[in-house]
């Protein structure tokens, strides 16, 4: 096979790893500060995903355009999850919050599944063939512009929590619960904030994924597997390793879709979580056990 | 007088169990097929249950992933009987093995890497869906097109192929969800049992007392594997037919976790009262949906999610506590014994 192909396969890996990045940033956010995993992570993309194709097919509105308002959504029902059923469950042991979550994830699929029926569902824009041309190298215009509007999100959000007074705020919550209750922060608003912001991700990175995939209600189970690896390859808890781990997972996809067979490529995602787990279990980039 | 291995149960439990198991002995003779379909479904999932809860009531280590040795279990039993016409009841030691060795593995992997909590939940379903995903491509084993069994003459009970009617299917299971029962019994009051309850309330006063951590998680997690397989092999020959897409998905692990945390998650009688009530539930929903007329998908899904839903949040120790101090069958439990 020429280098080419790998090239081609590699590139077009990485600019769909970007968005999984996106997704798997909101699941880091949320783990990170409020120490909760949103078992739910997936379906809630799936919930984004069919969110634009019914915008799409009534009205004809470009998932592109719709990324600003479907993360919007998102962060409601990010933040009515938190406020109403997760803070309760904050001082709960691992396993009932992981039940909690669970049966919210159950909930969403089946009633995806109930509404839309099994069939897949897509959107065709009028771009989704175009493609830009650098030499040998060939890239669908449209992952192009799903990636560069993931790295927009998450710059954004970077800049939020480095930056804003509110996301200042967030970070001394995650670094020091106690610290954060003694200075009079409201820890529970907070928390909801943290869980909208990290569900305004998914639902960003759901509006983009759509263009590159058809969404089915099974999706839900598989993205939140994948974001679970994504974000433990990377570091969980940690932003800029959601991202890199999007890229990686990415290309490993990519590449082992290309050496063997498509429907095989999650495999590699999982052993290569198996290692990380094993040799590195902070992630890439985490800080090591705290 | 009581029977020592039932030493420190009252004895009002005991005659009520009894009874139950009398009526359920006699159940098939007075049942129709239907009825004797939905207490098989019933017993699986308390047996499954039950294997489930020695890991994680009694161990307090949270798998995901049971679906993979239900799967190894089922598909290596499956596999000996059709490939080389092994009876299931010699299958069953290599479905056993298989999984053992499975759950060795990733417990070795898990608590040698010091992988706990979040982490090993995670790992568990990793190796789910690895070998959901690996199965799917072994065209031995019938690869994503799935593996049959021959379908059986159900005139007649083969018990030793474990071909036949579903009432033999029904004592089957009826006499493993009873053994499953009596051997966490013995087990919770054995030394590991009381290890096990030692690591799960607390890892690092445990073995300050001198536990061998790892030695007592590799063996609830060994024993736990060991045990769900056979529930495996019982599904394989029950339905006749296996495919990875459904053996192994992750709603299979997760479907099989709900008796017991619903139920009472640590108790013994946790995953039987969780499969009875969400088995009955849901039946009798498929009931209501059938009389009215709808074929709506995910509906069942639903109603699970919300039982779930509602136990985690108002009823977090689950259904059986309550209802043993309603029934008071707890009366004289001090407070060191697990609750059962």
């Amino acid at each position: 096979m020429p280098a080419s192909i790998f090239l081609n396969v590699a590139v077009s890996g990485l600019l769909t790893g970007l968005v999984y990045g996106l997704m798997a940033l909101g699941l880091s956010v949320i783990f990170g500060v409020v120490r909760v995993v949103n078992f739910a992570h997936g379906e809630m993309m799936t919930v984004a995903m069919y969110i634009a194709v019914v915008l799409f097919s009534a009205y004809r509105l470009d998932p592109l355009l719709m990324l600003v308002p479907i993360a919007g959504v998102l962060f409601a029902l990010g933040y009515v999850m938190q406020a109403g059923l997760i803070n309760p469950f904050i001082n709960r042991p691992e396993h009932s919050q992981f039940m909690l979550l669970v049966a919210v994830a159950m909930i969403m699929v089946n009633a995806l599944l109930f509404i839309f029926g099994p069939d897949a569902r897509s959107v065709q824009t009028a771009y989704a063939y175009d493609s830009f041309q650098l030499g040998t190298l060939i890239v669908d215009a449209t992952k192009v512009y799903a990636a560069v509007a993931a790295a927009a999100v998450a710059a954004g959000l970077f800049v939020f929590f480095r930056y804003s007074l509110t996301g200042k705020a967030i970070r001394a919550c995650a670094d020091n619960y106690q610290g954060a209750l003694v200075v009079g922060l409201d820890v529970r608003r907070l928390y909801a904030l943290t869980f909208g912001l990290g569900a305004a991700c998914v639902g960003a990175a759901g509006a983009m994924l759509v263009l590159l995939l058809d969404v089915t209600p099974a999706l839900g189970p598989s993205y939140t597997l994948l974001a679970f690896v994504i974000v433990i390859t990377g570091g969980l808890g940690s932003m800029p390793g959601a991202l890199l781990g999007g890229m990686l997972i990415g290309v490993t996809e990519a590449l082992a879709g290309l050496l063997f067979t498509p429907s095989a490529k999650s495999m590699f995602a999982f052993g290569l979580l198996v290692l990380v787990l094993l040799f590195r279990p902070q992630g890439i980039l985490g800080k090591s056990a705290s | 007088m009581r029977a020592p291995w039932l030493d420190g149960a009252p004895s009002r439990e005991i005659i009520l169990l009894c009874l139950l198991l009398a009526a359920l002995i006699l159940f098939p003779a007075l049942a129709n097929d239907y009825l004797i379909t939905v207490l098989i479904l019933i017993f699986y999932f308390a047996y499954v249950g039950q294997a489930w809860n020695l890991m994680m009531g009694f161990a307090g280590q949270l798998s995901l992933g049971h679906a993979l040795y239900v799967g190894l279990g089922a598909y290596a039993a499956a596999a000996l009987y059709v490939h080389f016409g092994i009876s299931p009841w010699l299958g069953l030691w290599v479905s056993v093995a298989v999984a053992a060795g499975t759950g060795g593995l990733i417990g070795f992997l898990a608590f040698r890497f010091g992988v706990a909590g979040v982490y090993f939940a995670i790992l568990t379903i990793a190796f789910a869906e690895f070998a959901r995903l690996a199965f799917d491509h072994w065209s031995w084993v019938g690869g994503s097109a799935g593996f049959f069994l021959p379908v059986a003459n159900y005139a007649k009970n083969d018990l030793v192929n474990l071909r036949g009617s579903p009432t033999m299917f029904y004592y089957v299971l009826l006499a493993m969800t009873v053994g499953a029962f009596l051997v966490c019994h013995a087990l919770l009051r054995s030394r590991a049992g009381y290890y096990w309850l030692a690591i799960r309330e607390s890892p690092e006063a445990a073995q300050a007392l001198g536990i061998n951590l790892f030695r007592y998680r590799m063996y609830v997690v060994v024993l736990s594997a060991a045990m769900t397989s056979l529930g495996g092999v019982v599904f394989a020959f029950y339905y006749n037919n296996l495919f990875p897409e459904q053996v192994f998905h992750i709603s299979r692990s997760i479907e099989l976790i709900l008796a017991p945390i619903i139920g009472g998650i640590g108790t013994l009688f946790g995953p039987i009262i969780g499969a009875f009530l969400l088995t009955a539930l849901a039946e009798g929903l498929d009931e209501i949906m059938r009389t009215a007329g709808l074929d709506i998908p995910g509906v069942k899904q639903i109603f699970y999610g919300v039982c779930l839903l509602v136990v985690v949040m108002f009823l977090p120790d689950g259904v059986w506590p309550p209802l043993a101090k309603v029934l008071q069958l707890d009366g004289q439990r001090g407070q060191d014994q697990p609750g059962c």
